[in-house]
């Protein structure tokens, strides 16, 4: 008996599943950076966070949607690996379990799971923690490289956070800013990730290297990533040329901070961001735009969560205005 | 030289043209043929002869009826048995002469000869006649009838023809075969129609991963005035004709009109070297190069001389394929290809190829949700939105379709082929097309 069907009849070898191994493979670097810096509680704090979120989709669609079981697309994994890079390695546990839940089950799975949700899960964790638990959501244990199994927590402050006291105090005593200006990390130490910050975001090169793979795998296009960081630098830079203010430094606003590892892994994300390539440079264009604005201008030394998650709001809208030009038809 | 492709989207595809450089072996008589009376776009053409009728190779067996139809010849000699229905490799039951083959004779005036021969009609009337009662259809898988597409409106012009030698599907080599092995007869066929087109603008369009044909071919048109070739990226879609007016001209069809609306009329290889021998050799339209390719443990690959009318298992047997192990067979490439409802279904004069896919191949992968990556919209060569024509659908929507220009799509696959999902996108935009068209 012969199969019949429509054309096409052969398919590409690309599945949801293979394209979210493909996004965990190329967050691996900075994975291992993570640990290499911050030790075992890296470990931790990523075990916890990709454990939560897919036990916590398994049970949704379980016993709750009582649907197929989703957690095989590996799409949990990501938001629990990005949600872990999201936090300071010194993130106690039981609060991490709240970041797993506010992620799944309410940002995706109550708007009915993967390809649904309007905001990227992981953002939503983070932003639930960073807005429930400012204390610890803003402790930067100091990075010991290779000292595993320390577990003594010793802050220090991050790149934006000292930038951020430069400019308050630079007006009031020009001495205090001196003093902290020594703190600075030089540009070697925030390309290899020896720096305060969240766990995921510290090093810019492993960073990178994860982007060269989604690249060269097709994962993503170069669109979101180039026009985001783009903006952001342009006009960074423009306003430390007119103001001379070393908390506009541009290149060590690009290299601190959430900057690479939301443009490169969250603004990307397939869900939440607009489907066609002219939506898709408005949108990150947009977030160039408000993570200047708010690093900036507001009381927050860091604005890349909040800036994505208010453009993936606009997703719909700038989708209806951003239709590809159809084949012999004029461009508008 | 500057390689040519189209601005939208398409596809990098695995060729898998295993049978690019096999010669074109002769296919031979059946003992049976099974002559469709329709195996073009527009009305079945009309039966002249009766059961008992001793018909030859050529003798016309049903005439052109109404305005879009062609001449249906026989492709052997022998007697029709029977004049009844059997199902096509797209499963309607259609009208077909069966007739009993014996040994080969052809129709007073057919030119069997391999000879070129280059003296070319001057009367373009006399020659739209030849190719009339040749009943040459375009041989790309459209089935338009040829006369039609080069009879020009007295109220547009053109300015190129468009010879398309892509065969961008894959596993096909027909066209590629046929360039290898007539090169000089496609050229001249490309000076006929030229003729009658009233211009001096013919465009060979062959793709860079056929070496041999370019150089061949390449050769050729060194001594013919007005034919010129140009090489084109290999990509998919590049021989859809809407995509290669794009690459060769850089002009885009408007949406809803013809080539004709741009200055173009294209024509496949296939029909083009039809088109030589209807008018040099009087020989009308009954044979053509069919491809067997497809899963390798299932079948050898090669490219064969069939009658119009042979069913495609006695094709299979000469190609040593396993036919109980197949899983689809499809008429035509595995992207756009139809797969055939059965083994017997006989092959016309758009089949450029059987496909034989195993059974584990055939199934369609699991569906699950749109993960919104936008692959679909990136690769459509239309510039279409694959993604929002479905989800439409999805909620019985149908205003929105005209506006998303479902009806501009042209079924070639990218968008369902390269889909994560699995989400058959082919089939909603198809379904769109129609709910589209329903609303003009």
């Amino acid at each position: 008996m012969l199969k019949i069907s429509s054309s096409p009849h052969i398919n590409a070898p690309i599945t949801t599943q293979s394209l979210m191994r493909d996004v965990l493979i190329a967050l691996t670097p900075a994975m291992i950076v993570s640990m290499l810096m911050f030790g075992i509680n890296a470990l931790r704090v990523l075990l916890t966070s990709v454990a939560a979120c897919l036990a916590i989709e398994y049970l949704i669609t379980r016993y709750l949607l009582k649907t197929k079981n989703t957690t095989c697309d590996l799409s949990a994994a990501i938001t629990g690996v990005l949600l872990a890079f999201n936090l300071p390695s010194s993130m106690p546990t039981w609060m991490i379990l709240i970041g797993a839940f506010v992620a799944i089950g309410i940002a995706k799975m109550a708007f009915g799971g993967l390809g649904k949700n309007i905001f990227n899960p992981a953002l939503a964790g983070r932003v639930f923690l960073f807005i429930s638990f400012p204390a610890q959501m803003t402790q930067w244990p100091k990075p010991d490289f290779l000292n595993f199994l320390n577990t003594d927590i010793v802050t220090s402050a991050t790149t934006l956070g000292i930038l951020k006291q430069i400019d308050v105090s630079s007006s009031a005593s020009i001495k205090a800013s001196q003093v902290s200006l020594t703190e600075l990390p030089n540009y070697w130490q925030m390309l290899i990730g020896d720096t305060g910050g969240c766990i995921g975001e510290v090093s810019a090169l492993a960073l990178l290297i994860g982007l060269c793979y989604m690249l060269l795998r097709r994962v993503i296009t170069w669109h979101i990533p180039f026009y985001y960081i783009a903006t952001f630098f342009i006009l960074t830079a423009i306003t430390w040329f007119n103001t001379d203010n070393v908390h506009f430094e541009p290149i060590t606003n690009l290299l601190s901070g959430g900057l690479l590892l939301g443009a490169i892994f969250m603004a990307t994300d397939y869900v939440t961001s607009p489907m066609t390539k002219q939506g898709q440079i408005i949108f990150a264009v947009g977030c160039g735009i408000l993570t200047y604005v708010i690093r900036f201008y507001s009381s927050y030394p860091e604005g890349v969560s909040f800036a994505i998650l208010i453009m993936n709001a606009f997703v719909p809208l700038i989708d209806k205005f951003t239709p590809q030009r159809v084949y012999g038809t004029k461009r508008k | 030289m500057c390689k040519k492709t189209f601005s939208f989207g398409g596809l990098h595809l695995n060729k898998h043209k295993i049978s690019a450089l096999s010669p074109i072996q002769d296919a031979g008589v059946p003992p049976f043929v099974y002559i469709p009376i329709k195996q073009h776009i527009g009305s079945p053409a009309q039966i002249i002869v009766k059961q008992g009728d001793k018909v030859k190779i050529g003798t016309l067996l049903a005439q052109a009826y109404g305005t879009i139809s062609a001449n249906i010849h026989s492709s052997v000699a022998g007697e029709i048995k029977k004049i009844e229905e059997v199902q096509s490799e797209s499963g309607y039951f259609e009208q077909v002469i069966t007739i009993q083959t014996t040994a080969d004779d052809y129709e007073a005036g057919i030119d069997t000869s391999t000879q070129i021969s280059n003296d070319i009609p001057q009367n373009s009337a006399e020659i739209i006649e030849l190719i009339k009662a040749a009943g040459i259809v375009g041989m790309g898988g459209a089935g338009f009838p040829t006369p039609i597409k080069t009879s020009i409106p007295a109220n547009k012009s053109v300015q190129y023809l468009i010879i398309n030698g892509i065969e961008c599907e894959p596993y096909l080599t027909a066209d590629g075969a046929l360039m290898l092995e007539k090169p000089e007869e496609i050229v001249i066929g490309a000076k006929i129609l030229n003729k009658i087109l009233g211009i001096q603008n013919a465009i060979i369009a062959i793709d860079e991963n056929k070496p041999l044909a370019i150089e061949k071919i390449t050769q050729i048109t060194k001594r013919y005035v007005g034919v010129n070739v140009t090489v084109c990226k290999s990509k998919y879609p590049q021989g859809g004709e809407r995509q290669l007016i794009n690459d060769v001209t850089g002009r885009e069809v408007p949406s809803g009109k013809l080539p004709i609306d741009v200055g173009c009329v294209v024509q496949n290889v296939g029909t083009v070297f039809a088109v030589y021998e209807a008018v040099m050799k009087h020989k009308p339209l009954y044979e053509r190069i069919v491809t067997v390719s497809g899963d390798t443990n299932l079948t050898t690959a090669g490219n064969y001389r069939v009658r119009v009318g042979t069913p495609a298992d006695y094709l299979l047997n000469l190609a040593h394929t396993k036919q109980s192990q197949i899983g689809k067979l499809l008429f035509g490439g595995p992207m756009m290809g139809i797969s055939s409802v059965s083994l017997q279904a006989p092959i016309n004069k758009t089949t450029g190829g059987l496909i034989v896919i195993g059974t584990q191949d055939s199934l369609r992968a699991e569906e699950s949700g749109c993960i919104r990556c936008g692959k679909c919209a990136e690769v459509c060569p239309m510039g279409l939105m694959p993604f929002a024509i479905a989800s439409n659908l999805r909620r019985n929507n149908t205003a929105p379709l005209k506006a998303l220009h479902a009806a501009d799509c042209i079924g070639c696959g990218c968008c369902a082929y390269i889909c994560p999902a699995k989400i058959p996108l082919v089939d909603y935009c198809k379904l769109g097309k129609y709910e589209a068209n329903k609303q003009k």
